[in-house]
C-alpha cells in the first residue's frame, strides 16, 4: 500500500475531564474511500474538527504526505488541501451553481468579477466529476434537488486542487436515485485520485464505496478493516460492541469503556 | 456534451431538471430572441416577476391620474416627478443592501434629516463652530473621529475615508460653501453607518432595534443641530437646485448617449466573448433589440425633456432634471457594485446564507457594517434632496413617512424583505409608483388629501401580496 497522504497518530483530545479521544491513528490513502463510521457519541465530529483545525489536540502528531503539521485554523487546513463538505450544506440558495462554487474565491479581471471564466471552469469541474445531471450552472441553487446540492457541495471542495476531501453523512435525506449518484460521485473522487474520507451512519453506503472502514467506539479506534474482507454485520458489531471475532479492542478495554 | 440541446430555454429559466437534460445543454446554448421571450414568461409563471408588478402597476397607476386630470401626462406635471420623488429613490437605493442582508434601517429618513440639518446650518451660520453651542459641536466632531477609528477597526476603510472627507471639511473651515457642507453631511451619513453597523454587526443587537432607536434619537439630534430654528436653503442655488434644476439641453443628450451606449457597448461586449468562449450568451439579434429598444425610450424621453415645458411664457424649463440623472447615475454605480465586484457577490451571499458565507471565508461582519454605511451615506444625499423639495431643514426634516415610503419604494420594485434578493432598479421603479400617487391626486384638488395614504398603502400592500404569492410558487415547485 502507498504512502498515506494524511496519518494521524496517537491523537489524544479531552474536554475538561472528558477524554474524547483515546490514541486514535487514523491514515488516508490517495485513491482511496475511507468509511470513518461510529455510533453517535463515538467520536467521529471531535476527530473531523481536530483535522479542520476546528479543535485543538492535546497530544498526537497529525502528518502530511510524511511531514509533521500542525492545523491551528480551518484557512490552514485548506491550504494544506483538505476540505470539508458539511451535512448542513453550505450553500446560498440565492446565489447559482458557479457562484457557490466560486464562493469566497472569486476570479478577477481588472478588479471586476469574471463571471465566463468562473462559469467555464465551474464546468469543466462538473464535467470532470461526470456530473450530468445538471443543464446550466448558471441555475440558482434554490431549483436543484437535495441530490444535485450535495453534488455541488463536493464539486465546490474538489474545485480548489485538494488532495483530501472528509464528507459529512451526504447521503442522508437523500432518494434513492439521488444517493446512487452521489456514491458514483464519492467513487469518482477517489478515482482520480483523492483521499475521500466518508463520514455515514449507512453501511450500505460504506460497503459499496468504500476501500478501507475505520471504526471508533467510544473514542478508541476499534478497527481498521479492508471492506472488502469485512461484511456489515462484522461492521455493526465493532461500531456497537468496540470488537467482532477475534478483531477490535480486547475484551477488557471494551468492557472497561463501556462502563 | 454529445446532447443535442433540444431543451428549451424555459427550462433553464425554471430551473427544473430531470434525468432527461442535463450535460449543460443549456450552457451551449445562444439565447435568440425567441428564447429570451418565451424564457420571460415561463419566469413569470414560475414565481420570478422581477420588476413587471411595479412597471404594471406604474402603467395602470398612470391611466387612471390621466383620467383623474388632463394635465397629469403634461409635460409640465411629469418633469416635476424627479424632484418630487428623488430623495425617495436615493433613500430606497441604500436601503436595498441592507435588505438584501435581510436587515433593515429604519433611522434612513432621519439621518437624513440630521445630515442635511448640520449642513444647512454650517451654511447659514458661515461655519458650524459658529451655528452651534461648542459642546454640540465637539460631540460631533469627537463621535466623527471615533466612528472613522471604528470603521478603521471594522475594515470598513471606504466609510472611515468619508468621515475623514467630512471631518477635513470642517477643519478648514469649507462647510460655508454648499458643496462643502454637503460632503460634510455625506461624511456624518458615513459615520452614522458605521455606528449603526457596529451596533447591529458586532454588539448583535437585531437591527430594527437599533434603527428604532436611532430614529427617535436623531429626530432629537436635528432639533439641537438646528438651534430649535427651520433653515431655509432656498437661497443657496446649488442646494435649491437639486430637485428644481434642470441639466442643460447638450449635458442632457451627452448623459443619455453615454448611458444606453454603455449599456449597449456592455452587453455587446459580453455576448461576442461569451460566444467566443463558447458560454451561454445572448444573440447579437437580442442584445441590439434590447439595446434599441432602451436606446429609443431614452431618446424619446430626453427630446421631450429638452423642450421647453413651462407654461409660463417668462422663461425656460427644459431639459433633464437633476433630480432625475443623480438617482440614474446612483442606480448604475449601485448595480455594478452589486453584480460585478466580489464585495457585492459576498452581500448576496452574506443575505442568502450567512453561515455558508462564513465558511467560505467571507467576513460577514465587515459586509454587513458597509451595508450599513452605504445605506446611511445614501440617507444623507436623499436627505439632502429632500431639504432641496421642501425648502429647506425643517424641524421634523425626514421624520414622519419618509423612511416608510422610501422601504415602500423597494419592496415594490420587488426587493425582498428577508434578504437574499433585490437589485437597485426595484428602488427607482418603486420610488416612481411612489411618488406618482400624491402627484396624480393632488392634481385634482375635489380628491380629499386622506386618499393618499390610503391608496400608498393599498399599492404596497398588492406589491407585498404579489412577493408573498411569487415566493409560494417558487417555493413549491
Amino acid at each position: 500500500m502507498s504512502q498515506p497522504i494524511l496519518e494521524i497518530r496517537r491523537l489524544n483530545k479531552s474536554f475538561g475531564p472528558v477524554h474524547v479521544l483515546h490514541d486514535v491513528d487514523f491514515a488516508v490513502y490517495p485513491g482511496q474511500v475511507t468509511a470513518l463510521v461510529g455510533d453517535n457519541g463515538a467520536g467521529k465530529s471531535t476527530l473531523v474538527k481536530c483535522i479542520a483545525g476546528i479543535n485543538t489536540i492535546d497530544s498526537g502528531e497529525i502528518l502530511w504526505e510524511g511531514k509533521p503539521v500542525t492545523i491551528h485554523d480551518p484557512r490552514a487546513a485548506a491550504a494544506l488541501g483538505i476540505e470539508f463538505v458539511y451535512q448542513d450544506l453550505a450553500l446560498a440558495d440565492n446565489l447559482d451553481i458557479t457562484q457557490n462554487m466560486f464562493l469566497g474565491r472569486e476570479i478577477r479581471r481588472f478588479g471586476f468579477l469574471a463571471d465566463g471564466e468562473m462559469e467555464r471552469k465551474a464546468r469543466e469541474t462538473l464535467a470532470s466529476l461526470s456530473v450530468r445531471t445538471v443543464s446550466s450552472v448558471r441555475q440558482v441553487v434554490a431549483s436543484l434537488s437535495g441530490g444535485q446540492r450535495q453534488t455541488v457541495a463536493i464539486a465546490k471542495a474538489v474545485l480548489w486542487n485538494s488532495k483530501v476531501v472528509f464528507l459529512d453523512e451526504p447521503t442522508a435525506a437523500l432518494g434513492v436515485a439521488q444517493t446512487r449518484q452521489v456514491l458514483d460521485l464519492v467513487r469518482r473522487l477517489a478515482d482520480q485520485g483523492l483521499g475521500v474520507v466518508l463520514i455515514s451512519h449507512n453501511m450500505n453506503d460504506v460497503m459499496e464505496v468504500a476501500d478501507r472502514v475505520a471504526a471508533l467506539y467510544l473514542g478508541r479506534v476499534a478497527a481498521e478493516v479492508a471492506a472488502k474482507d469485512s461484511n456489515t454485520t462484522q461492521i455493526v458489531e465493532l461500531i456497537t460492541s468496540g470488537r467482532s471475532g477475534d478483531i477490535g479492542l480486547t475484551r477488557a478495554a471494551a468492557n472497561v469503556e463501556g462502563l | 456534451m454529445s446532447d443535442t440541446p433540444t431543451s428549451t430555454i424555459s427550462d433553464s429559466a425554471t430551473g427544473t431538471s430531470d434525468a432527461g437534460r442535463g450535460n449543460f445543454s443549456l450552457d451551449i446554448d445562444r439565447r435568440t430572441i425567441k428564447n429570451a421571450i418565451t424564457g420571460y414568461v415561463a419566469r413569470l409563471r414560475s414565481g420570478e416577476p422581477g420588476a413587471l408588478p411595479s412597471v404594471l402597476g406604474l402603467i395602470v397607476l398612470g391611466l387612471i391620474f390621466s383620467q383623474v386630470s388632463g394635465r397629469f401626462l403634461g409635460r409640465s406635471n411629469i418633469g416635476n416627478l424627479p424632484g418630487q420623488g428623488a430623495y425617495i429613490a436615493i433613500m430606497a437605493l441604500g436601503l436595498v443592501f441592507v435588505l438584501l442582508l435581510g436587515e433593515i434601517d429604519l433611522s434612513a429618513g432621519t439621518t437624513g434629516g440630521i445630515c442635511a440639518g448640520f449642513a444647512a446650518q454650517a451654511l447659514t451660520s458661515h461655519g458650524l463652530h459658529k451655528g452651534i453651542p461648542g459642546l454640540l459641536y465637539w460631540s460631533l466632531i469627537g463621535i466623527m473621529v471615533a466612528m472613522l477609528l471604528l470603521g478603521l477597526w471594522l475594515r470598513t476603510y471606504v466609510g472611515s475615508a468619508i468621515v475623514l472627507a467630512g471631518l477635513i471639511v470642517v477643519f478648514a473651515g469649507l462647510d460655508k460653501h454648499v458643496v462643502f457642507a454637503m460632503i460634510f453631511a455625506i461624511g456624518i451619513g458615513s459615520a452614522v453607518g458605521i455606528l449603526t453597523g457596529w451596533l447591529v454587526a458586532k454588539i448583535n443587537i437585531p437591527s430594527f432595534v437599533v434603527t428604532l432607536a436611532l430614529f427617535l434619537a436623531w429626530q432629537g439630534v436635528l432639533l439641537f443641530a438646528l438651534n430649535g430654528n427651520p433653515i431655509g436653503t432656498n437661497n443657496y442655488s446649488f442646494w435649491y437646485g437639486l430637485a428644481h434644476n434642470n441639466m442643460s439641453r447638450a449635458w442632457s443628450w451627452v448623459f443619455t448617449i453615454v448611458v444606453v451606449g454603455g449599456y449597449i457597448l456592455f452587453t455587446l461586449v459580453k455576448s461576442l466573448r461569451a460566444q467566443a468562449k463558447g458560454l451561454a450568451a445572448d444573440t447579437i439579434g437580442l442584445v441590439l433589440l434590447r439595446g434599441g429598444i432602451i436606446a429609443a425610450v431614452a431618446i424619446v424621453i430626453t427630446a421631450l425633456a429638452n423642450e421647453n415645458r413651462n407654461p409660463n411664457p417668462n422663461f425656460k424649463i427644459e431639459g433633464l432634471p437633476w433630480a432625475a440623472t443623480v438617482p440614474i447615475a446612483l442606480m448604475i454605480v449601485c448595480t455594478i457594485a452589486l453584480t460585478k465586484t466580489t464585495w457585492g457577490r459576498h452581500l448576496f451571499a452574506t443575505g442568502g446564507n450567512a453561515e455558508a458565507a462564513r465558511r467560505a471565508g467571507i467576513d460577514v461582519m465587515h459586509i454587513r457594517v458597509s451595508a450599513f454605511v452605504v445605506c446611511s451615506s445614501l440617507a444623507a444625499l436623499g436627505g439632502l434632496f429632500l431639504s432641496s423639495l421642501t425648502g429647506g431643514a425643517q424641524l421634523d426634516l425626514g421624520a414622519g413617512n419618509i423612511l416608510l415610503f422610501a422601504v415602500a419604494a423597494a419592496v415594490i420594485g420587488g426587493t425582498s424583505l428577508f434578504g437574499g434578493r433585490g437589485k437597485p432598479r426595484d428602488a427607482i421603479i418603486g420610488a416612481l409608483v411612489i411618488v406618482i400617487i400624491p402627484n396624480g391626486l393632488g392634481l385634482r384638488p375635489s380628491l380629499p388629501a386622506q386618499y393618499q395614504n390610503v391608496i400608498t398603502g393599498l399599492v404596497l400592500l398588492i406589491a407585498a401580496a404579489v412577493d408573498a404569492l411569487s415566493r409560494r410558487t417558487s417555493r413549491t415547485r
